[in-house]
Protein backbone atom coordinates (compact mmCIF):
# COMPACT_ATOMS: atom_id res chain seq x y z
CA UNK A 1 0.00 0.00 0.00
CA UNK A 2 1.99 3.51 -1.81
CA UNK A 3 -0.91 5.31 0.47
CA UNK A 4 -0.23 4.47 3.70
CA UNK A 5 3.46 4.64 3.63
CA UNK A 6 3.24 8.02 2.28
CA UNK A 7 1.22 9.06 5.15
CA UNK A 8 4.00 7.40 7.37
CA UNK A 9 6.54 8.64 5.62
CA UNK A 10 4.58 12.56 5.32
CA UNK A 11 4.73 12.27 9.12
CA UNK A 12 8.15 11.02 10.43
CA UNK A 13 9.01 13.80 7.59
CA UNK A 14 7.28 16.09 9.87
CA UNK A 15 8.27 15.02 12.77
CA UNK A 16 12.17 15.11 12.00
CA UNK A 17 11.20 19.00 10.82
CA UNK A 18 10.09 19.69 14.33
CA UNK A 19 13.16 17.70 15.71
CA UNK A 20 15.12 20.71 14.21
CA UNK A 21 13.03 23.41 14.90
CA UNK A 22 12.82 22.10 18.89
CA UNK A 23 16.37 21.58 18.89
CA UNK A 24 16.79 25.85 17.79
CA UNK A 25 14.41 26.86 20.15
CA UNK A 26 16.67 25.45 22.97
CA UNK A 27 19.98 27.05 21.99
CA UNK A 28 20.92 30.03 22.72
CA UNK A 29 20.11 33.15 20.07
CA UNK A 30 23.11 34.21 18.30
CA UNK A 31 21.63 37.82 17.96
CA UNK A 32 24.37 40.74 18.82
CA UNK A 33 22.43 43.60 20.34
CA UNK A 34 24.73 46.00 18.89
CA UNK A 35 24.48 49.48 20.55
CA UNK A 36 24.31 47.58 23.70
CA UNK A 37 27.24 45.22 23.29
CA UNK A 38 29.96 45.40 20.74
CA UNK A 39 30.17 43.25 17.43
CA UNK A 40 33.49 41.22 17.21
CA UNK A 41 35.36 42.69 13.79
CA UNK A 42 38.58 41.41 12.77
CA UNK A 43 41.92 43.14 13.43
CA UNK A 44 41.85 44.63 9.76
CA UNK A 45 38.44 45.91 9.95
CA UNK A 46 38.37 49.52 8.29
CA UNK A 47 36.06 51.38 10.40
CA UNK A 48 36.03 55.20 11.31
CA UNK A 49 39.02 57.47 10.62
CA UNK A 50 41.71 58.82 13.06
CA UNK A 51 44.64 61.29 12.96
CA UNK A 52 47.01 60.46 14.96
CA UNK A 53 49.58 62.32 16.96
CA UNK A 54 53.70 61.57 17.77
CA UNK A 55 54.46 60.80 21.25
CA UNK A 56 55.29 64.33 22.04
CA UNK A 57 51.97 65.17 21.35
CA UNK A 58 52.48 66.94 17.52
CA UNK A 59 50.21 65.99 15.04
CA UNK A 60 52.04 63.49 12.09
CA UNK A 61 49.68 65.27 9.15
CA UNK A 62 51.91 67.53 7.37
CA UNK A 63 49.24 68.27 4.91
CA UNK A 64 50.61 67.15 1.73
CA UNK A 65 46.79 66.69 0.49
CA UNK A 66 48.26 63.26 -0.42
CA UNK A 67 45.22 61.59 1.15
CA UNK A 68 42.71 64.34 -0.49
CA UNK A 69 44.26 63.21 -4.05
CA UNK A 70 44.24 59.23 -3.29
CA UNK A 71 40.65 59.46 -2.08
CA UNK A 72 38.62 58.18 -4.97
CA UNK A 73 35.42 59.45 -3.87
CA UNK A 74 36.74 62.94 -2.57
CA UNK A 75 35.58 62.56 0.97
CA UNK A 76 38.48 64.07 1.95
CA UNK A 77 39.02 68.09 2.33
CA UNK A 78 42.71 69.56 3.62
CA UNK A 79 43.70 73.50 3.39
CA UNK A 80 47.64 73.14 4.67
CA UNK A 81 49.27 75.67 6.22
CA UNK A 82 52.67 76.96 7.33
CA UNK A 83 53.67 75.85 10.62
CA UNK A 84 54.49 78.67 13.24
CA UNK A 85 57.54 77.79 14.10
CA UNK A 86 57.66 78.93 17.26
CA UNK A 87 54.48 77.31 18.10
CA UNK A 88 54.30 74.23 15.35
CA UNK A 89 51.65 71.87 15.08
CA UNK A 90 53.36 69.41 13.14
CA UNK A 91 57.18 68.85 13.37
CA UNK A 92 57.52 69.77 9.09
CA UNK A 93 56.92 72.44 7.25
CA UNK A 94 53.10 72.38 7.46
CA UNK A 95 50.48 71.25 9.03
CA UNK A 96 46.62 70.67 8.14
CA UNK A 97 44.88 73.85 8.88
CA UNK A 98 41.08 71.85 8.05
CA UNK A 99 41.18 67.97 7.72
CA UNK A 100 37.15 67.30 7.00
CA UNK A 101 36.38 63.70 5.79
CA UNK A 102 32.41 63.27 4.61
CA UNK A 103 31.46 59.50 6.21
CA UNK A 104 28.70 59.94 3.77
CA UNK A 105 30.98 59.61 0.75
CA UNK A 106 34.02 57.61 2.46
CA UNK A 107 33.78 54.24 1.08
CA UNK A 108 36.26 52.99 3.49
CA UNK A 109 38.69 51.88 1.26
CA UNK A 110 41.60 53.09 2.86
CA UNK A 111 43.80 54.71 0.11
CA UNK A 112 44.31 57.55 2.26
CA UNK A 113 45.79 55.40 4.51
CA UNK A 114 48.29 53.99 1.77
CA UNK A 115 48.99 57.63 0.36
CA UNK A 116 49.88 59.06 3.68
CA UNK A 117 53.77 59.33 3.73
CA UNK A 118 53.55 60.29 8.13
CA UNK A 119 50.81 56.97 8.95
CA UNK A 120 49.07 60.04 10.25
CA UNK A 121 46.21 58.86 8.61
CA UNK A 122 44.34 55.70 10.06
CA UNK A 123 41.24 53.31 9.51
CA UNK A 124 40.41 52.27 13.11
CA UNK A 125 38.12 49.39 13.74
CA UNK A 126 35.36 52.03 15.17
CA UNK A 127 31.90 51.89 13.47
CA UNK A 128 30.61 54.97 13.08
CA UNK A 129 27.37 56.06 14.61
CA UNK A 130 23.98 57.40 13.09
CA UNK A 131 23.56 60.91 13.27
CA UNK A 132 20.55 62.97 12.79
CA UNK A 133 21.75 65.59 10.16
CA UNK A 134 23.87 65.22 6.95
CA UNK A 135 26.26 67.91 8.55
CA UNK A 136 26.72 65.93 11.42
CA UNK A 137 28.83 63.35 9.37
CA UNK A 138 31.33 65.91 8.21
CA UNK A 139 34.23 64.53 10.56
CA UNK A 140 36.63 67.79 11.70
CA UNK A 141 39.76 67.79 12.71
CA UNK A 142 39.29 68.15 16.12
CA UNK A 143 36.85 65.08 15.99
CA UNK A 144 39.14 63.23 14.09
CA UNK A 145 42.22 64.15 16.07
CA UNK A 146 39.87 62.20 19.45
CA UNK A 147 40.43 58.54 19.25
CA UNK A 148 37.04 57.29 18.25
CA UNK A 149 34.78 54.99 21.08
CA UNK A 150 35.78 51.56 20.09
CA UNK A 151 32.04 49.86 20.08
CA UNK A 152 33.31 46.59 19.22
CA UNK A 153 35.09 43.84 20.22
CA UNK A 154 38.30 42.54 18.23
CA UNK A 155 38.01 39.22 17.22
CA UNK A 156 41.37 36.71 16.46
CA UNK A 157 42.01 36.81 12.89
CA UNK A 158 41.44 33.04 11.57
CA UNK B 1 -34.79 34.20 39.20
CA UNK B 2 -33.94 37.91 40.36
CA UNK B 3 -32.15 40.25 37.59
CA UNK B 4 -29.09 39.69 39.30
CA UNK B 5 -28.41 36.21 38.27
CA UNK B 6 -30.27 37.17 34.91
CA UNK B 7 -28.65 40.18 34.07
CA UNK B 8 -25.96 41.35 36.31
CA UNK B 9 -23.38 37.96 36.63
CA UNK B 10 -23.75 36.71 33.00
CA UNK B 11 -22.71 40.60 32.52
CA UNK B 12 -19.99 40.90 34.49
CA UNK B 13 -18.57 37.08 33.34
CA UNK B 14 -18.91 38.39 29.64
CA UNK B 15 -17.12 41.53 30.40
CA UNK B 16 -14.60 39.97 31.96
CA UNK B 17 -13.92 37.09 29.14
CA UNK B 18 -14.23 39.83 26.78
CA UNK B 19 -11.55 41.81 28.46
CA UNK B 20 -9.34 38.90 29.12
CA UNK B 21 -9.50 37.57 25.52
CA UNK B 22 -8.43 41.14 23.93
CA UNK B 23 -5.65 40.93 26.06
CA UNK B 24 -4.78 37.31 25.56
CA UNK B 25 -4.95 38.55 21.59
CA UNK B 26 -2.33 41.29 22.42
CA UNK B 27 0.19 38.91 24.35
CA UNK B 28 -0.78 36.36 21.67
CA UNK B 29 0.99 38.55 19.11
CA UNK B 30 3.74 38.93 21.88
CA UNK B 31 3.98 35.11 22.64
CA UNK B 32 4.10 34.50 18.99
CA UNK B 33 6.46 36.70 18.06
CA UNK B 34 9.22 35.68 21.39
CA UNK B 35 8.80 31.95 20.25
CA UNK B 36 9.14 32.41 16.44
CA UNK B 37 12.18 34.42 17.25
CA UNK B 38 13.59 32.03 19.18
CA UNK B 39 12.97 28.92 17.08
CA UNK B 40 15.11 31.42 14.29
CA UNK B 41 17.66 31.64 16.83
CA UNK B 42 16.86 35.11 18.07
CA UNK B 43 15.57 37.05 20.88
CA UNK B 44 12.46 38.90 19.61
CA UNK B 45 10.91 42.15 20.54
CA UNK B 46 12.91 43.37 23.67
CA UNK B 47 13.15 46.89 23.79
CA UNK B 48 9.83 48.50 24.97
CA UNK B 49 9.63 47.74 28.13
CA UNK B 50 10.98 44.84 30.27
CA UNK B 51 11.36 41.67 27.89
CA UNK B 52 9.62 43.32 25.56
CA UNK B 53 6.60 43.54 27.26
CA UNK B 54 5.50 46.24 25.98
CA UNK B 55 5.53 45.74 22.61
CA UNK B 56 1.38 45.09 22.15
CA UNK B 57 0.70 48.20 23.80
CA UNK B 58 2.73 50.04 21.10
CA UNK B 59 1.53 48.36 18.50
CA UNK B 60 -2.19 49.01 19.68
CA UNK B 61 -1.48 52.08 19.67
CA UNK B 62 0.41 52.75 15.92
CA UNK B 63 -2.34 50.40 14.61
CA UNK B 64 -5.16 52.99 16.37
CA UNK B 65 -3.42 56.23 15.10
CA UNK B 66 -2.92 55.03 11.31
CA UNK B 67 -4.60 56.74 9.00
CA UNK B 68 -7.94 55.21 8.45
CA UNK B 69 -8.28 54.82 4.59
CA UNK B 70 -11.21 53.51 2.91
CA UNK B 71 -10.84 52.50 -1.18
CA UNK B 72 -12.63 54.37 -3.50
CA UNK B 73 -14.06 51.60 -5.29
CA UNK B 74 -14.87 49.19 -2.02
CA UNK B 75 -18.33 48.19 -1.16
CA UNK B 76 -18.47 50.94 1.72
CA UNK B 77 -20.98 49.42 4.28
CA UNK B 78 -19.63 46.05 3.54
CA UNK B 79 -16.14 47.01 3.63
CA UNK B 80 -16.46 47.76 7.19
CA UNK B 81 -18.72 45.28 8.46
CA UNK B 82 -16.56 42.46 7.35
CA UNK B 83 -13.31 42.92 9.80
CA UNK B 84 -16.88 42.81 12.74
CA UNK B 85 -18.20 39.94 11.39
CA UNK B 86 -14.99 38.24 11.97
CA UNK B 87 -14.41 39.42 15.43
CA UNK B 88 -17.46 38.61 16.68
CA UNK B 89 -18.08 34.82 16.47
CA UNK B 90 -13.69 34.12 17.68
CA UNK B 91 -15.42 36.05 20.71
CA UNK B 92 -18.58 34.42 21.14
CA UNK B 93 -17.49 31.41 20.53
CA UNK B 94 -15.59 31.24 24.23
CA UNK B 95 -19.07 31.57 25.75
CA UNK B 96 -19.88 27.78 25.97
CA UNK B 97 -16.17 26.66 27.54
CA UNK B 98 -16.44 26.34 31.11
CA UNK B 99 -12.90 28.29 32.00
CA UNK B 100 -12.63 26.80 35.95
CA UNK B 101 -15.14 24.52 38.15
CA UNK B 102 -17.77 26.81 39.98
CA UNK B 103 -16.27 29.50 42.80
CA UNK B 104 -17.64 30.83 45.67
CA UNK B 105 -17.03 34.60 45.20
CA UNK B 106 -19.03 37.19 47.29
CA UNK B 107 -21.11 34.63 48.82
CA UNK B 108 -22.44 33.81 45.64
CA UNK B 109 -21.71 30.56 43.96
CA UNK B 110 -20.44 31.65 40.58
CA UNK B 111 -19.87 29.08 37.60
CA UNK B 112 -17.06 29.74 35.56
CA UNK B 113 -18.70 29.69 31.78
CA UNK B 114 -21.41 32.01 30.49
CA UNK B 115 -23.69 29.78 29.31
CA UNK B 116 -23.85 26.10 29.37
CA UNK B 117 -25.99 25.72 26.49
CA UNK B 118 -26.87 22.06 26.03
CA UNK B 119 -25.64 21.74 22.12
CA UNK B 120 -22.28 23.13 23.17
CA UNK B 121 -20.55 21.80 20.13
CA UNK B 122 -23.45 22.40 17.90
CA UNK B 123 -22.82 25.89 18.75
CA UNK B 124 -19.18 26.18 18.66
CA UNK B 125 -19.21 24.17 15.29
CA UNK B 126 -21.73 26.69 13.70
CA UNK B 127 -20.14 30.02 15.18
CA UNK B 128 -17.26 28.81 13.81
CA UNK B 129 -18.38 28.84 10.53
CA UNK B 130 -20.13 32.15 10.55
CA UNK B 131 -16.45 33.30 10.84
CA UNK B 132 -15.89 32.37 7.37
CA UNK B 133 -18.15 35.24 5.79
CA UNK B 134 -16.18 37.64 7.20
CA UNK B 135 -13.11 36.56 5.71
CA UNK B 136 -15.59 35.81 2.48
CA UNK B 137 -17.13 39.52 2.51
CA UNK B 138 -13.86 41.70 2.91
CA UNK B 139 -12.83 39.70 -0.30
CA UNK B 140 -15.50 40.48 -1.94
CA UNK B 141 -16.32 44.29 -1.13
CA UNK B 142 -12.62 45.05 -1.47
CA UNK B 143 -13.20 45.04 -4.93
CA UNK B 144 -10.07 43.21 -5.79
CA UNK B 145 -8.69 40.69 -7.40
CA UNK B 146 -6.23 39.51 -5.44
CA UNK B 147 -8.53 40.25 -2.13
CA UNK B 148 -11.46 37.90 -3.59
CA UNK B 149 -8.81 35.19 -4.72
CA UNK B 150 -7.59 34.96 -0.88
CA UNK B 151 -11.16 34.98 -0.31
CA UNK B 152 -12.67 32.49 -1.86
CA UNK B 153 -9.91 30.23 -1.20
CA UNK B 154 -10.78 30.54 2.76
CA UNK B 155 -14.14 30.08 1.74
CA UNK B 156 -13.01 26.45 0.12
CA UNK B 157 -10.69 25.57 3.10
CA UNK B 158 -12.86 26.22 5.82
CA UNK B 159 -15.71 24.39 4.63
CA UNK B 160 -13.78 21.51 3.78
CA UNK B 161 -11.91 20.95 6.71
CA UNK B 162 -15.19 21.83 8.86
CA UNK B 163 -16.16 18.39 8.03
CA UNK B 164 -13.48 15.98 9.77
CA UNK B 165 -13.63 18.64 12.48
CA UNK B 166 -17.39 18.31 12.71
CA UNK B 167 -16.97 14.36 12.46
CA UNK B 168 -14.65 13.88 15.09
CA UNK B 169 -16.57 15.92 17.43
CA UNK B 170 -19.58 13.50 16.61
CA UNK B 171 -16.72 11.11 17.94
CA UNK B 172 -16.50 12.61 21.00
CA UNK B 173 -19.48 13.26 21.57
CA UNK B 174 -20.30 9.37 21.25
CA UNK B 175 -17.90 8.74 24.03
CA UNK B 176 -19.59 11.09 26.41
CA UNK B 177 -21.97 8.41 27.02
CA UNK B 178 -19.48 5.20 27.81
CA UNK B 179 -18.66 6.83 31.47
CA UNK B 180 -22.91 7.50 32.53
CA UNK B 181 -24.66 5.91 29.88
CA UNK B 182 -26.38 9.10 28.21
CA UNK B 183 -24.68 10.89 25.97
CA UNK B 184 -24.08 15.00 26.21
CA UNK B 185 -23.43 17.79 23.46
CA UNK B 186 -22.36 20.56 26.15
CA UNK B 187 -18.87 21.16 26.53
CA UNK B 188 -18.78 21.97 30.59
CA UNK B 189 -20.69 18.60 31.37
CA UNK B 190 -17.93 17.09 29.05
CA UNK B 191 -15.12 18.60 31.38
CA UNK B 192 -16.61 17.20 34.73
CA UNK B 193 -17.51 13.65 33.19
CA UNK B 194 -15.36 10.76 34.82
CA UNK B 195 -13.71 9.09 31.52
CA UNK B 196 -11.45 5.82 31.98
CA UNK B 197 -8.26 5.90 31.00
CA UNK B 198 -8.86 4.17 27.39
CA UNK B 199 -11.38 6.76 26.41
CA UNK B 200 -8.47 9.39 27.19
CA UNK B 201 -6.31 6.89 24.88
CA UNK B 202 -8.57 6.87 22.30
CA UNK B 203 -9.35 10.52 22.19
CA UNK B 204 -5.57 11.06 22.01
CA UNK B 205 -5.58 8.66 18.78
CA UNK B 206 -7.70 11.48 16.67
CA UNK B 207 -6.00 14.81 18.41
CA UNK B 208 -3.36 14.96 15.32
CA UNK B 209 -6.31 15.15 13.03
CA UNK B 210 -8.37 17.28 14.95
CA UNK B 211 -5.40 19.75 15.29
CA UNK B 212 -4.53 19.81 12.09
CA UNK B 213 -8.06 20.27 10.96
CA UNK B 214 -7.77 23.61 13.50
CA UNK B 215 -4.83 24.80 11.74
CA UNK B 216 -6.87 25.55 8.75
CA UNK B 217 -9.99 26.35 10.62
CA UNK B 218 -7.76 29.05 11.93
CA UNK B 219 -5.65 29.45 8.53
CA UNK B 220 -2.72 29.31 10.71
CA UNK B 221 0.38 27.97 8.76
CA UNK B 222 0.93 25.39 7.07
CA UNK B 223 -2.53 26.67 5.97
CA UNK B 224 -2.75 30.14 5.89
CA UNK B 225 -3.08 29.62 2.25
CA UNK B 226 -6.27 32.48 2.67
CA UNK B 227 -2.91 35.26 3.81
CA UNK B 228 -0.16 33.73 2.22
CA UNK B 229 1.81 37.23 2.70
CA UNK B 230 4.01 36.54 -0.28
CA UNK B 231 1.51 35.01 -2.93
CA UNK B 232 -1.51 37.06 -2.63
CA UNK B 233 -0.69 40.24 -1.13
CA UNK B 234 -2.19 39.14 2.32
CA UNK B 235 -5.11 37.82 0.48
CA UNK B 236 -8.46 39.43 1.81
CA UNK B 237 -6.64 41.61 3.64
CA UNK B 238 -4.73 43.51 0.93
CA UNK B 239 -7.65 47.13 0.89
CA UNK B 240 -7.35 46.96 4.76
CA UNK B 241 -4.65 49.04 6.98
CA UNK B 242 -4.90 50.57 10.53
CA UNK B 243 -7.44 49.38 12.90
CA UNK B 244 -9.90 47.35 10.85
CA UNK B 245 -6.45 45.17 9.73
CA UNK B 246 -5.68 45.10 13.78
CA UNK B 247 -9.01 44.11 13.82
CA UNK B 248 -9.06 41.00 11.18
CA UNK B 249 -5.47 40.03 12.98
CA UNK B 250 -7.93 40.01 16.16
CA UNK B 251 -10.20 37.45 14.61
CA UNK B 252 -7.55 35.26 13.72
CA UNK B 253 -5.78 35.32 17.12
CA UNK B 254 -8.86 34.82 19.08
CA UNK B 255 -9.84 32.18 16.94
CA UNK B 256 -6.16 30.45 17.71
CA UNK B 257 -6.98 31.08 21.66
CA UNK B 258 -10.89 29.41 20.85
CA UNK B 259 -9.26 26.18 19.07
CA UNK B 260 -6.78 25.87 21.49
CA UNK B 261 -9.38 26.20 24.24
CA UNK B 262 -11.71 24.21 22.59
CA UNK B 263 -8.42 21.47 21.79
CA UNK B 264 -7.37 21.81 25.50
CA UNK B 265 -11.33 21.11 27.13
CA UNK B 266 -11.58 18.25 24.75
CA UNK B 267 -8.73 16.35 24.65
CA UNK B 268 -6.73 17.16 27.89
CA UNK B 269 -9.73 17.52 30.29
CA UNK B 270 -10.48 21.44 30.34
CA UNK B 271 -9.72 22.84 34.24
CA UNK B 272 -9.29 19.47 35.71
CA UNK B 273 -6.43 18.46 37.37
CA UNK B 274 -4.53 17.26 40.63
CA UNK B 275 -5.90 19.32 43.79
CA UNK B 276 -8.85 20.88 42.05
CA UNK B 277 -11.32 19.81 44.80
CA UNK B 278 -9.57 21.81 47.33
CA UNK B 279 -8.77 24.74 45.63
CA UNK B 280 -11.14 25.24 42.77
CA UNK B 281 -9.48 28.42 41.85
CA UNK B 282 -6.66 25.79 41.05
CA UNK B 283 -8.91 25.04 37.82
CA UNK B 284 -8.03 28.50 36.23
CA UNK B 285 -4.84 27.88 36.21
CA UNK B 286 -4.75 24.62 34.92
CA UNK B 287 -6.81 25.86 31.75
CA UNK B 288 -4.74 28.70 30.93
CA UNK B 289 -1.49 26.80 30.93
CA UNK B 290 -3.49 23.83 28.71
CA UNK B 291 -4.33 26.24 26.07
CA UNK B 292 -1.04 28.25 26.62
CA UNK B 293 0.15 24.81 25.50
CA UNK B 294 -1.85 23.80 22.71
CA UNK B 295 -0.78 27.60 21.33
CA UNK B 296 2.45 26.42 21.85
CA UNK B 297 1.64 23.62 19.41
CA UNK B 298 0.43 26.17 16.76
CA UNK B 299 3.37 28.02 16.98
CA UNK B 300 5.97 25.14 16.86
CA UNK B 301 4.20 23.84 13.72
CA UNK B 302 4.45 27.18 11.96
CA UNK B 303 7.64 27.23 12.54
CA UNK B 304 8.50 23.73 11.48
CA UNK B 305 6.04 23.28 8.29
CA UNK B 306 6.51 25.22 5.63
CA UNK B 307 3.07 26.19 3.64
CA UNK B 308 1.42 23.66 1.13
CA UNK B 309 0.31 24.24 -2.23
CA UNK B 310 -3.66 25.17 -2.57
CA UNK B 311 -4.33 21.86 -4.21
CA UNK B 312 -2.17 20.01 -1.94
CA UNK B 313 -4.75 21.07 0.80
CA UNK B 314 -7.83 19.95 -0.79
CA UNK B 315 -6.22 16.90 -1.76
CA UNK B 316 -5.01 16.64 1.80
CA UNK B 317 -9.13 16.98 2.90
CA UNK B 318 -10.56 15.29 0.95
CA UNK B 319 -8.92 11.80 0.35
CA UNK B 320 -7.00 11.67 3.59
CA UNK B 321 -8.22 13.68 6.31
CA UNK B 322 -12.50 12.70 5.52
CA UNK B 323 -12.07 9.11 5.00
CA UNK B 324 -10.16 8.72 8.44
CA UNK B 325 -12.01 10.60 10.57
CA UNK B 326 -15.12 8.59 8.69
CA UNK B 327 -13.62 5.37 9.80
CA UNK B 328 -12.29 7.00 13.17
CA UNK B 329 -16.02 7.67 14.01
CA UNK B 330 -17.31 3.81 12.65
CA UNK B 331 -14.76 2.67 15.52
CA UNK B 332 -15.60 4.65 17.92
CA UNK B 333 -19.86 3.89 16.69
CA UNK B 334 -18.93 0.28 17.24
CA UNK B 335 -17.09 1.01 20.72
CA UNK B 336 -19.77 2.95 22.20
CA UNK B 337 -22.72 -0.12 20.90
CA UNK B 338 -20.62 -3.16 22.39
CA UNK B 339 -19.65 -1.36 25.67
Amino acid sequence: MSGLSDVVNGAVQIAEAMGVTLKNLLTRPVTVEYPDEPVAVFPRYRGRHMLRRYDNGLERCIGCCLCEAACPTGAILVEAAENDPANPHSPGERYAKTYEINLLRCVFCGDCEEACPTEAIVLTQAIPMPEYSRRSFILTKEQLLEPPEMNVAIRPEA
Amino acid sequence: MNWIEVFLIPFIKSLVLILALLTGFAYMTYYERKVLARFHVRYGPNRAGPFGLLQPVADAIKAIFKEEIIPAHVDKWVYLAAPVLALIPALIAFAVIPIGPDLNLFGRQVSLYIADVNIGFLYVLAVASVGTYGVILAGWSSNNNYSLLGALRTAAQMVSYELPLGIILVAVVLTTSLATGEGSLSLVGLVQQERPWWVWLWLWVAFPIFFICMLAETNRSPFDLPETENELVAGFQTEYGGIKFALFFMAEYIHMITASAIMATVFFGGWQGPFVDRWPALGILYFVVKVILVLFLFLWVRASVPRVRYDQLMHFCWKFLFPVSLVYLAITAVLVALL
